[in-house]
């Protein structure tokens, strides 16, 4: 099977033709650099997503912009919003503090993205 | 009166960065004013990531990155006063604010670096036929409720303008469980990054409707559907491609305009294009001492260039301050053929600069080109163009020797 799909690792965005075959891939075209090629691999093989959100303030008005301190598979965002969207946080927190850890399983954190005195 | 060796009005990343460049060059003297009641500017509502990848070298979201300069601002002791607002800026730079506290006041100052961002084209500036019902938000605002209030603006929606705040606010509400019905783009291109058409729609099937408009808003108290239409290639709307989506609200995302009242009561000429300063190399305006940066200057999708482009006004304020900044021969960069506009518009003999610029179209395949006359002096190829991506082109000082004016424009194929 082949795909179109953009690389959009850098703002390039070179259209990488990737052919693909039972969870292989056969041949990776169109990119300008080799990043294109990891890209075009992990795209098609396992697409991931950097998750940014917020969560309520139990002691502050505002919100708390947090973040997925890596990328998660993309295939189960709605699944982690709907962990996200039911915890709170209270302040003072910093930027970097991790506020739901492991999140659905995944080795990776979710973490605060500002400081709240 | 009161008196600053230099004022900078707005404490969003340029403001600060601009700040933090004047203090390593030795101005300690300094005051930021900004309206809000904290720095941050506009990366306070961006929770999304992407900024920062030239600068950091990684992926940060908005309040990151201006937590970074921030944090910088403060370890410079760099003075900020919060919750001000700056009315007006004379020519012979005396800044009038108010606030709470002090009311109406006067400050005096040695420079000033303009760093008031821009705004968001409201749909008095688009002319949509329909009634005014409840629901119709620009992208911007509606990000500020979601991501700063933490209030839905709705749950059917559709998006007219295809500028990276859309984009990104479509999936924003996507995820925080909104149905996106689609994003309508007048024009056959999309005005926003290839990486946001990708990461916010693509990712979540959400259809981009190019050559698409909304030509009525339906509903009396809120909005209950909208027609949209396709357009033709004189973007006029084809009647016989009308169709209703139902849809509870609106976001317009229809472009930035640089917030430049401030400017014009200091007499500054504007540019037509960018609608902000036209400027030197040093981001100087036409009045001397007065310099502009970021989103005031022209509109940038990349804070990043906004952090270096500060930067550059802020040693250009601090040499004219210390009085090291030369009176120099300028050279005019006139744009042409395809390029809509560079900043700096000129640039002082002897030095060089990197020209930003925008172009008129998509393209494919082209050259952009730095002509003396009829002369070609430099030239770099591009395999892709669009409006929505800044380009750079650089300036070195011996193409300026013997110009007067040099034209950069585009050739094609
Ligand atoms: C919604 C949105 C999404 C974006 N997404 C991205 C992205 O994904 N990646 C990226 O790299 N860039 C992005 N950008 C671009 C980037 O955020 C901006 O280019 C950058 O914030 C501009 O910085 P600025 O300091 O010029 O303006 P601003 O951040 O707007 O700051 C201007 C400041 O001036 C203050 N001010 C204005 N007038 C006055 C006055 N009269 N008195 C006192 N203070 C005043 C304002 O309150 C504000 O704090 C985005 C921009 C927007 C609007
Ligand atoms: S292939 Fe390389 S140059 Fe092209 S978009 Fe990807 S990272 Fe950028």
């Amino acid at each position: 099977m082949t795909r179109e799909i953009i690389c959009t690792n850098c703002p390039i965005g070179c259209p990488l033709t990737v052919e693909f075959e039972d969870g292989k891939i056969l041949s990776i075209t169109g990119n300008t650099c080799k990043n294109g090629i990891t890209f075009g691999t992990n795209e098609v093989l396992c697409p991931k997503r950097t998750i940014t959100t917020i969560v309520k303030m139990e002691n502050r008005s505002g919100m708390l912009p947090v973040k997925s301190a890596s990328e998660l598979p993309k295939e189960r965002i709605f699944e982690f919003m709907a962990i996200i969207n039911k915890v709170t946080a209270k302040a003072p927190v910093r930027c970097g503090d991790v506020i739901i850890s492991d999140i659905g399983g995944t080795g990776i954190d979710i973490v605060a993205t500002k400081t709240v005195e | 009166m009161e008196h600053k060796q230099l004022i900078i009005i707005g404490g969003g990343p340029a403001g600060m960065s601009a700040a933090v460049s004047a203090c390593n060059e030795g101005i300690r003297d300094i005051l930021i004013i900004e309206r809000e009641e904290a720095l941050g500017g506009i990366l306070k509502q961006c929770i999304h990531n992407g900024f920062g990848l030239h600068k950091f070298g990684e992926q940060l979201t908005g309040p990151e990155y201006a937590e970074r300069y921030s944090d910088n601002v403060k370890e410079l002791g760099i003075p900020y006063i919060t919750e001000t607002m700056v009315v007006d800026v004379s020519d012979d730079r005396v800044v009038t604010a108010v606030n709470k506290e002090k009311g109406y006041f006067q400050i005096k100052a040695d420079a000033i670096i303009l760093a008031m961002g821009c705004r968001e084209r409201s749909r008095g500036a688009l002319n949509i036929p329909g009634a005014r019902p409840a629901g119709i938000y620009t992208a911007g605002t509606a990000q500020k409720f979601v991501n700063i209030m933490g209030y839905m603006p709705g749950k059917r929606v559709v998006i007219l303008g295809s500028g990276d705040i859309g984009l990104i606010m479509a999936r924003r509400m996507t995820l925080e469980g909104a149905k996106v019905e689609a994003v309508c783009e007048l024009m056959p291109y999309s005005g926003g990054l290839t990486r946001n058409i990708v990461q916010c729609l693509e990712d979540f099937g959400i259809p981009l409707l190019l050559s698409h408009t909304i030509t009525e808003i339906h509903g009396k108290d809120r909005v209950e559907g909208v027609t949209i239409c396709e357009v033709d290639e004189k973007r006029v709307p084809k009647k016989e491609t009308a169709r209703h989506i139902e849809c509870d609200t609106i976001l317009l995302s229809c472009g930035l305009i640089p917030e430049n009242e401030l400017s014009k009561s200091a007499g500054i000429t504007l540019d037509r294009v960018t609608s902000g300063a036209v400027v030197d190399g040093d981001r100087q305006t036409s009045v001397p001492g007065i310099f502009a940066c970021g989103n005031v200057l022209h509109v940038h999708d990349l804070v990043d260039f906004v952090s270096d482009e500060a930067e550059i006004a802020g040693k250009g304020a601090a040499d004219f301050i210390k009085g090291i900044k030369e009176e120099k021969e300028t050279v005019e960069i006139i744009p042409e053929g395809g390029v809509r506009y560079t900043v700096p518009q000129k640039v002082a003999k002897g030095e060089g600069a990197s020209l930003y610029f925008r172009v008129a179209d998509v393209y494919k395949n082209v050259t952009v080109a730095l002509y003396d006359g009829e002369n070609l002096i430099a030239k770099k190829k591009r395999p892709k163009v669009a409006p929505g991506e800044m380009e750079r082109f650089e300036i070195k000082p011996e193409y300026l020797e013997n110009a007067e004016k040099l034209t950069l424009k585009l050739i094609f194929g």
